[in-house]
């Protein structure tokens, strides 16, 4: 098989230096009724080119040919060849977890510039070496909020992204933590008179998403104030990265948790994607997950190391802050890469684009009858709109002329019958947001 | 000093390079986009407040050819599997084919929304199901879940599915049982879903004590959490008495799979009565580390445990079509975000459609390489349990303690030697333990290369102790000072002009140039 | 480094200087050893309660982390405020400068059961000599 590297007499002749006359004989220490008789049934073995065809009929099975719409937590954004180049480098992709830092420098000066990178588009002052991904990153904000009150309600926006929200309820379920939903308003944002009603001595943090999942942009400033006067924390989760190009870091937040999907990783259905985590530097030996931080060498040369150890699990065991072995390392680097070779002028521009593809589109649709713009308050490239119909038949419609179309805002908010949830990105062009405006009149011209 | 017989390929020294925000200066760009094609908002009039005028403060400025020598010349300092072995204890460092890097990048796959149509999304629903069957095959269990982002949060999901399990019952009961040698994601996932954490002691052959477990079980305890393998790189010979205590008191045994690259193919963890297990993906089903990630830690499960799965589930619909279902009323909830790291489990399905039912072969390989170490370096190092080796050995320092040189000198000595260190430290239940999986990846040269630099490196450790505790001498940076790190952390890089923690100050020593010789 | 005599030792390596009703605790020569470079130490705030046999705190290292147990229940007075910058003392300094905490006894009668210098020196080199066996 092409991935051992040993030859029949090799493997004869290492037998023979164990002294067994068989590999048999090396699993005698498992009893015998357990062990298989038979070969697992497995498809293959296949050769590279019939791996590689398996995944093209697949890869042919999906949307191939379809422009779409879809936002909601996962982002359409252009990646530069130059990131796959740099982290297919086999001293990357298949480098391990740098424990040992004399030889794993090039991994550690990545994180490094990653966690700086994160600082700096949040307004943070410290950030981790990355978690799984945006919902796992918002849970762990709200543990971290939860270890530094010592209180037990969290009050979370009803705007937050249904799937965040059900992972914070999965983990708050073992934890002792009080959920509490905060209602948005008519303008889309939350709900601040709701807020500071249920803002009491006992609330440890408050967990908003901006730009929210209708598109909507939260004020931080604002929001900041009225937590912090209960003692509360404030979390603020992104799951589109893109818009800090444009929009203010929430530096009045004590703990940003973000989606870095949007820096340079595809879609892939869902993941692998990268969360951040970042916060003040006195909070740092409550931040959960992996730190790479500066030093010196026995000789004064500059080096990094993971630092701050004694907060894993692999130290602390019951103690730890959390469970979390890995980081996203790859995704990290990808994300590092994406974002230099961006630039501060590559996302300022980026995020412009997208700032005026969706304002286009929106300006476009509401020139349709039956179409409204259902939130008033600013957004980025995602937006809401009220339909006249059922968006699910709408969809169904639009998939005929190649289109999918906006996410069913009804699937995860029963009260929102008829809206859609609609995303341009810089990746969208002119003509396919005018193609979906006219193939929408065509559908709601219909009758019914 | 050193045998120069031992010929092994060295790494980059030099480069200085710094911080890619060294290079940085206004008006650089790596990356442009195609032009606006529709009307540019006034972005102070749309966003109002919420304007960050000036963009990204310090955001790097640099061209694309400053971008990728920057990373390349990283990269140069780093090891990887591509460029010889890493002995880690289990790690399961094995080969990453680059098939899987392809396939998982094919328009199709890489390029599809968690959101769109199920019905345009077959492809990616076949790969999920067709991973699944793979899976449950190789484990010999009912039921899977893709979604856990990793091991540790495969634990978490597999230990949350017990305590759904045995609520349903009425009594999620309070306590998990860890052995002292596990690995310490178990404690801590233990905590993470509610319960309190036991210890149980292993015996003097290294496996669980099944008399103290037998007290240790009362209807108290909801799971015992086991490696099989152990930490120790043995097979738990009693593995079928400790599955009938366990649920003769009504409690579930659940398996951390890291190990399974001892079994797969040979026997299945189903068959030999745990309830519930998590793999690793990126240790046995070689999907690459990448640096410490991303990783994925599918849980696979007898049949009790089904209807807690997290959601989205996967379910045939009439006429074949797959669907993902997420009216489940007796899920646990969600772990993560969409199905899972789809990306990455494209990877283990070509792996696994690499190899087929030849898998076992694998196993085969691994398990031999281990032993060939083992049996060349007993009597070298200290073996403190004898009982038969599997995928991986456990020495302690103990010989070479006598001359003060303990696991992690020997550990960053070997680094001289080309390798990457093994596992050191760990089991906690050895004493300066010396953890070696080799993988079925490395042939009998790079096993015969390792087998002699460690010999050497004893030798040394007797002869010459002072050597082997101030190594490593042909790094690119000597030992880093980890104590000042954690006293003064400085975690990120600030403008000259923003004042820093007291260690921060611009290389100024220069780096040695690659020496002639190992 | 020698154990003041008038200090009082615990089982768990902390030493107590009392004064009416004001004990001094910190950790010993021995438990720095054992830990190796400190990088941390995590105290609780003034006014706190603290009791007897109970964790009140930790002191890190690189890789290890140690809790420490109150001799006798009290309240916090003082945590001392050097350790936050400058860790290390307790490396070079534990029986003096890099004292932890000074709490007000409820009750002195609890440190009753602990040890003299004499006794705790024999009890380490006893621990000394099951470790090199």
């Amino acid at each position: 098989m092409r991935y051992l590297p040993k030859s029949p007499a090799e493997r004869e002749e290492m037998l023979a230096a164990i002294g067994v006359k068989s590999a048999e004989e090396l699993f005698s220490s498992i009893p015998e009724r357990y062990r298989l008789k038979k070969p697992l049934k497995l498809p293959g073995p296949m050769s590279e080119a019939e791996v590689i065809g398996y995944f093209k009929e697949r890869a042919a099975e999906n949307s191939l040919g379809y422009t779409n719409f879809l936002g909601a937590g996962v982002y359409n954004h252009w990646r530069s060849v130059v990131t796959d180049v740099v982290i297919q480098r086999g001293e990357f992709l298949t480098s391990y977890t740098p424990y040992q830092a004399e030889i794993t420098q090039g991994t550690l000066q990545a994180i490094f510039e990653f966690q700086t990178l994160m600082c700096q588009l949040t307004g943070q002052e410290v950030a981790n070496a990355s978690m799984y991904d945006g919902s796992t990153a918002t849970t762990e904000a709200v543990l971290m909020a939860e270890r530094l009150t010592n209180r037990q309600r969290v009050l979370v926006a009803r705007s937050l992204h249904p799937e965040y929200r059900h992972v914070l309820q999965t983990y708050a379920r073992n934890c002792g933590l009080q959920l509490e939903e905060m209602p948005y308003g008519a303008d889309g944002t939350i709900d601040r008179e709701a807020l500071r009603g249920a803002l009491r001595s006992d609330v440890a943090a408050v967990v908003v998403q901006s730009p929210n999942f209708f598109g909507v942009i939260e004020s931080t400033p604002e929001l900041a104030e009225a937590v912090h006067g209960s003692g509360a924390m404030l979390v603020i989760a992104i799951a589109e990265g893109v818009s800090l190009g444009l929009l203010n870091p929430p530096a009045e937040a004590d703990i940003v948790a973000m989606e870095g999907q949007s820096f340079g990783l595809s879609p892939s259905y869902g993941g692998p994607f990268v969360g951040v985590i970042a916060s003040r530097e006195k909070y740092v030996r409550q931040l959960p997950g992996r730190l790479a931080g500066e030093t010196t060498d026995t000789e004064g040369r500059r080096g990094f190391v993971l630092t701050l150890a004694t907060r894993e699990q692999h130290i602390r065991r019951e103690k730890a802050t959390s469970n979390i072995c890995t980081n996203q390392a790859l995704c990290a680097l990808a994300a590092t890469v994406h974002l230099t070779l961006l630039g501060k002028e590559g996302l300022r521009e980026m995020a412009h684009q997208n700032l005026s593809k969706a304002a286009f589109a929106l300006a476009e649709l509401e020139k349709i009858p039956g179409v409204r713009r259902a939130f008033s308050a600013p957004f980025f490239n995602e937006f809401t709109v009220e339909l006249t119909r059922s968006v699910k038949l709408v969809n169904a419609q639009l998939l005929k002329e190649k289109i999918i179309g906006p996410f069913v805002l009804g699937t995860a908010y029963p009260e929102l019958t008829k809206h859609a949830l609609i995303c341009v990105t810089e990746t969208t062009t002119r003509a396919q947001i005018e193609h979906l405006a006219a193939a929408l009149r065509r559908v709601l011209e219909q009758p019914l | 000093m050193m045998n120069g017989k031992i010929k092994k390929a060295g790494r980059h020294t030099s480069q200085d390079e710094g911080l890619i925000f060294d290079k940085s200066s206004a008006g650089k760009r790596a990356f442009e986009l195609p032009p606006l094609d529709v009307p540019a908002v006034d972005t102070a009039k749309s966003l109002g407040a919420h304007y960050r005028r000036g963009g990204v403060e310090h955001f790097p400025e640099v061209s694309e050819i400053e971008v990728l020598r920057h990373f390349t010349r990283l990269s140069t300092w780093n090891y990887a599997i591509d460029l010889g072995m890493y002995p880690l204890g289990s790690c399961t460092m094995k080969y990453n084919p680059r098939v899987n890097e392809f396939v998982a990048r094919l328009d199709g796959l890489a390029t599809e929304h968690p959101y769109q149509p199920q019905e345009l999304s077959q492809g990616c629903l076949k790969i999920l199901r067709l991973l699944e069957e793979c899976l449950l095959e190789i484990t010999g269990m009912d039921s899977l879940t893709l979604q856990p982002a990793a091991g540790a949060q495969g634990e978490l999901t597999g230990l949350l599915l017990i305590r759904a399990y045995l609520e349903k019952q009425g009594n999620a009961r309070k306590k998990v049982l860890i052995p002292d040698s596990a690995h310490g994601t178990n404690p801590a996932t233990a905590v993470i879903a509610g319960y309190q954490v036991e210890n149980i002691k292993s015996e003097s052959h290294g496996q669980i004590d099944v008399e103290k477990l037998r007290e240790q079980v009362t209807e108290d305890v909801a799971a015992l959490m086991i490696t099989n393998p152990s930490t120790l790189g043995i097979f738990e010979q009693r593995i079928s008495e400790i599955a009938d205590i366990l649920h003769g008191k009504g409690a579930l045994l659940y398996m951390d799979g890291a190990n399974m690259n001892a079994l797969t193919g040979i026997t299945r963890p189903g068959d030999f009565g745990v309830d519930v297990m998590h793999l690793n993906l990126h240790k046995t089903f070689a999907t690459p580390h990448g640096g410490g990630g991303p990783g994925t830690g599918p849980v696979a499960m007898k049949k009790m445990l089904e209807p807690f799965r997290p959601v989205p589930v996967l379910v045939e619909k009439d006429g074949g079509r797959l669907a993902l279902d997420s009216n489940r009323p007796n899920s646990i909830g969600r772990v993560k975000a969409f199905v899972g790291n789809f990306g990455l489990l494209i990877r283990a399905l070509a792996y696994i459609l690499a190899y087929g039912p030849g898998v076992r072969e694998a196993t085969e390989d691994a398990v031999i390489n281990a032993n060939y170490i083992r049996k060349h370096l007993d009597g070298v190092f200290d073996l403190p349990y004898s009982l038969p080796s599997m995928h991986e050995v456990v020495f302690s320092d103990a010989i070479q303690k006598k001359t003060g040189v303990n696991t992690m000198d020997i550990a960053k000595r070997l680094i001289d030697y080309g390798f990457h260190p093994y596992t050191t430290a760990f089991p906690l239940i050895v004493p300066g333990a010396l953890m070696i999986e080799p993988t079925e990846s490395e042939s009998k040269q790079e096993c015969d290369l390792f087998i002699d630099a460690m010999r050497s490196i004893a030798q040394e450790a007797a002869e010459n102790p002072t050597l082997v505790k101030t190594a490593p001498h042909t790094t690119r940076v000597r030992r880093l000072d980890e104590v000042g790190a954690a006293r003064k952390p400085i975690l990120r890089w600030k403008p000259s002009d923003q004042p820093q923690g007291a260690l921060h100050h611009a290389s100024k020593v220069p780096h040695p140039e690659p020496t002639p010789t190992v | 480094m020698a154990y003041p005599t008038q200090y009082r030792y615990t089982k768990e390596h902390e030493w107590v200087d009392v004064h009416e009703d004001v004990a001094t605790i910190g950790i010993t020569d021995y438990a720095q050893h054992e830990l190796g470079d400190v990088v941390f130490a995590e105290l609780p705030k003034v006014g706190a309660a603290v009791t007897a046999g109970k964790s009140f705190g930790t002191v890190e290292s690189v890789k290890a982390v140690s809790e420490i147990f109150a001799p006798a229940g009290g309240e916090v007075l003082e945590a001392n405020p050097d350790l936050q910058a400058t860790p290390e003392k307790i490396n070079t300094d534990p029986h003096g400068a890099a004292w932890l905490i000074k709490i007000k006894l409820n009750n002195p009668a609890e440190l009753a059961g602990l040890m003299d210098a004499a006794g705790y020196e024999a009890y380490i080199a006893e621990k000394n000599k099951e470790a090199s066996a």
